[in-house]
C-alpha cells in the first residue's frame, strides 16, 4: 500500500424518493489498499458501491479513478475501467457451469464470426478457468460443473476468483462470506489477500470484525448515508469501530 | 448448457488441494451418485416419455405407426412445434408469449389480403409472414423491456386480443380461399413421403439448437433466464437478449402461418385460435422451467410430439374429444410436478456437497 488514490468518490449524492440514500459521501482508495466499509444495515454502504461498480447512478456528485473522472453507465463501463464487484448473495448464475460463470461478460468466441452469433470456443474457457484456479491456489472445479449443483463456498470462490482475476484497479466485495462457513470463509479471505499483492485495492463490506481486523489495512464508518468516522482495524479499535457503527459517541 | 453434473466420486482427481475433503465421506458418494442419476434421468425424461407413449399408442391402435398415419402425425404437430421453438427461448428468458396464436392468425390474414389484391409471388409472402411475426414479437418484447411492464403474461394477454381483433377487422371476418403455391407447399407438400412441414421444422430446429447451445446469444438467453440483473451486471446485454426471444418467438409465429395457411390453402382471421396454450404446454411437457434459466429446444419439438401423439392416438381410438383436454391437462400437471421433483433433487445434491466440505 503507498499513499497513491487509486479511487475517488467526491460529493456522492443519491436518494430514492424522500430516502436519502447518500448524502454528500466522500472517500479515498489507495492502491494496494484493503478498505472495510462499516456501516448498519441501511447505513448507505450498498448504495455506494453500486454507484462505484457502475450499477447505479448518482444524482450528483462524481467518482474518479486515477484522478480521471468516469462516466459510469452501466457495469460494463466500470468494469472496462477496471474496476470489479462481487455482489451480495453469491452473485452466479446457478444454471450454467463453472467455466461459464467465470467467463460472464467476457466470453471467448472463434474468430472470425459476427458479434452475438459467434460460436463459443468452451475449450479455451475451460483451460483458462482451469490455468487460473491454480494460479490463485484455489479448488480447480471441473469446468463443465453446472455450478447451481455446488456448495456456497465453491460458487462463492468462482464469483470471487472472477473478480481477482479480471481486476487491474479496484476489487468490490459486498459481504462474500455472508452465506459461507469458516472453512469456505477462509478460502474466500485467502483470494482477498492476493489482491494487495498485486496492486490492486479492495473496498470489502462486511460484518464480520473479525474478518475486518485480519484483513483490512483502514476502516470507514457509514451512518445515514454519510462518513462518521474512520479508524485502522486492530483488535483495540473494535468496540471504537463498533460504537461508531451504532452511532454512539 | 452444462449437463455434466458434479461427480462428486470423481472429486479427488479434480481438484488439487485435497484437503478439504474428510475421509467419511464414501457413503455420501454413493447416495450422491443415486441423486444424480435420479436428475439425470428427470433431465432426459421427455425423450422417454414419448418414446413410452408411441409404444402404448401403437400397442394400443394397429393404425397408429402405419406410414399415413405418420405423415399425418407430422403435419398436424408442425404447426404447434414451430410456435413451441420460439415458445421454448421466451420462457427460458422468464418470460411467456400467449399473443403467438393470434400473431399466426394475422399472418394468415395479411397473406390472405396481399393474394386478393393479386400479388401471388411465393417469396414475397413467405417474407411477409415472417416480418409480420417479427414486428409483432418486437412490440410485444418492447412493452416487456422498455414499456416497463414486467409482466409477460400480461402483456402478450393484451397483444393476443389486438393480434385477433387486427385480423378480424383486415379480414372483415370472412376466409380467403386458395393461397400463393410455394405457401402450400410449405404446408401441404411431401418430399419422397415426408411432409415438407416436418422437414422444414427439423432444420429450424437444428438451427435454433446449435444457436442456442453454441453461441455467445444462446448463452446470453441461458445466463438471463438464470438471473436477469446479476447476468446484466455482469455485463450481458439483458435488454437485447429478452428482445431477440421474442422477435424470434413472433418469427416463429409467422413461420407457423405459413403452415397453416399453406395446410388449409385458405387464410381464416380465426387460424391459430388456442394454440398458444399448446405451444407452453409443449415447451412445459419439454421439461423446460417456467421460473426461466432451464429448457432444451429439442425437447420443445418432443413435448410438441408428445402433445401430437396423445391427441392422434386418442383420436385414432375414436376416444371422445373432451377427454383428450383432460389428458393433456393432466399431462401438463405431471410435467410441472417433475419439474418440482427435479429442482428438490438439486437442492438434495447441493446440501450434500456442501456438507462433504465442512
Amino acid at each position: 500500500m503507498n499513499d497513491e488514490v487509486v479511487l475517488e468518490v467526491r460529493g456522492a449524492v443519491k436518494s430514492y424518493g424522500f430516502v436519502t440514500a447518500l448524502d454528500g459521501v466522500d472517500l479515498k482508495l489507495h492502491r494496494g489498499e484493503i478498505l472495510a466499509l462499516l456501516g448498519d444495515n441501511g447505513a448507505g454502504k450498498t448504495s455506494l458501491v453500486r454507484a462505484i461498480s457502475g450499477i447505479m447512478q448518482l444524482d450528483e456528485g462524481e467518482v474518479l479513478l486515477e484522478g480521471k473522472r468516469l462516466g459510469l453507465h452501466s457495469a460494463g463501463d466500470a468494469r472496462r475501467a477496471g474496476i470489479e464487484t462481487v455482489f451480495q448473495n453469491l452473485a452466479v448464475l446457478d444454471n450454467l457451469d463453472v467455466a461459464s460463470n467465470f467467463y460472464i461478460g467476457r466470453e471467448k468466441t472463434w474468430p472470425g464470426w459476427l458479434g452475438p452469433l459467434g460460436f463459443l470456443n468452451v475449450g479455451k474457457e475451460a483451460d483458462g478457468w482451469t490455468s487460473q484456479a491454480t494460479e490463485l491456489g484455489i479448488r480447480v472445479l471441473n469446468p463443465k460443473q453446472e455450478i447451481g449443483l455446488m456448495s456456497g463456498g465453491q460458487r462463492q470462490a468462482v464469483a470471487v476468483a472472477r473478480a481477482v482475476s479480471f481486476a487491474s484497479k479496484v476489487v468490490i466485495l459486498d459481504e462474500p462470506t455472508a452465506a459461507l462457513g469458516v472453512r469456505e470463509s477462509a478460502q474466500v479471505l485467502k483470494l482477498i489477500k492476493l489482491l494487495p499483492t498485486r496492486g490492486v485495492s479492495v473496498i470489502l463490506i462486511s460484518h464480520n470484525m473479525d474478518h475486518v481486523v485480519q484483513l483490512a489495512d483502514r476502516a470507514v464508518v457509514m451512518r445515514q448515508g454519510r462518513i462518521s468516522g474512520s479508524a485502522i482495524p486492530s483488535k483495540g479499535s473494535v468496540p471504537q469501530l463498533i460504537a461508531m457503527i451504532m452511532g454512539a459517541n | 448448457m452444462g449437463w455434466n453434473l458434479p461427480n462428486v466420486t470423481n472429486k479427488k482427481s479434480l481438484e488439487t488441494t485435497s484437503d478439504e475433503v474428510s475421509s467419511g465421506d464414501h457413503g455420501e458418494a454413493g447416495a450422491s451418485l443415486g441423486l444424480e442419476i435420479g436428475l439425470r434421468l428427470l433431465r432426459t425424461g421427455p425423450a422417454f416419455i414419448l418414446l413410452a407413449l408411441v409404444v402404448v399408442m401403437a400397442i394400443l391402435n394397429e393404425y397408429f405407426l402405419t406410414i399415413r398415419n405418420l405423415q399425418n402425425l407430422c403435419t398436424q404437430t408442425a404447426m404447434v412445434a414451430a410456435l413451441a421453438l420460439g415458445q421454448l427461448l421466451v420462457i427460458v428468458v422468464r418470460g411467456v408469449d400467449v399473443s403467438v396464436g393470434s400473431v399466426l392468425g394475422l399472418t394468415v390474414v395479411i397473406s390472405g389480403l396481399m393474394m386478393d389484391a393479386g400479388y401471388t409471388n411465393g417469396l414475397m409472402h413467405v417474407v411477409v409472414f415472417i416480418a409480420v411475426g417479427a414486428l409483432f414479437g418486437a412490440f410485444n418484447g418492447f412493452m416487456i423491456v422498455k414499456g416497463g411492464i414486467p409482466l409477460p403474461l400480461i402483456v402478450t394477454v393484451a397483444t393476443l386480443g389486438i393480434g385477433r381483433g387486427m385480423a378480424l377487422l383486415l379480414s372483415g371476418g370472412s376466409e380467403h380461399i386458395g393461397m400463393t403455391p410455394v405457401v402450400e407447399f410449405a404446408g401441404n407438400g411431401s418430399i419422397y413421403g415426408i411432409p415438407v412441414p416436418a422437414i422444414l421444422v427439423g432444420i429450424l430446429t437444428i438451427l435454433l439448437a446449435v444457436f442456442t447451445l453454441k453461441t455467445l446469444w444462446g448463452r446470453w438467453i441461458y445466463a438471463v433466464g438464470g438471473n436477469p440483473d446479476i447476468a446484466n451486471w455482469l455485463g450481458v446485454p439483458r435488454d437485447r437478449v429478452v428482445m431477440s426471444a421474442y422477435i424470434i418467438c413472433g418469427a416463429m409465429a409467422g413461420f407457423a402461418g405459413i403452415l397453416y395457411a399453406g395446410r388449409t390453402d385458405a387464410a381464416s382471421p380465426l387460424a391459430g385460435a388456442g394454440m398458444e396454450l399448446d405451444s407452453v404446454t409443449a415447451v412445459i411437457i419439454g421439461g423446460a422451467s417456467l421460473f426461466g434459466g432451464r429448457g432444451n429446444i429439442v425437447n420443445a419439438l418432443i413435448g410438441a410430439l408428445i402433445i401430437g401423439v396423445i391427441r392422434n392416438g386418442l383420436n385414432l381410438m375414436s376416444v371422445s374429444p373432451f377427454w383428450e383436454a383432460i389428458a393433456i391437462g393432466a399431462s401438463i400437471l405431471f410435467a410441472l410436478e417433475l419439474d418440482v421433483l427435479r429442482r428438490y433433487l438439486e437442492e438434495k445434491l447441493r446440501a450434500r456437497v456442501a456438507r462433504s466440505l465442512r
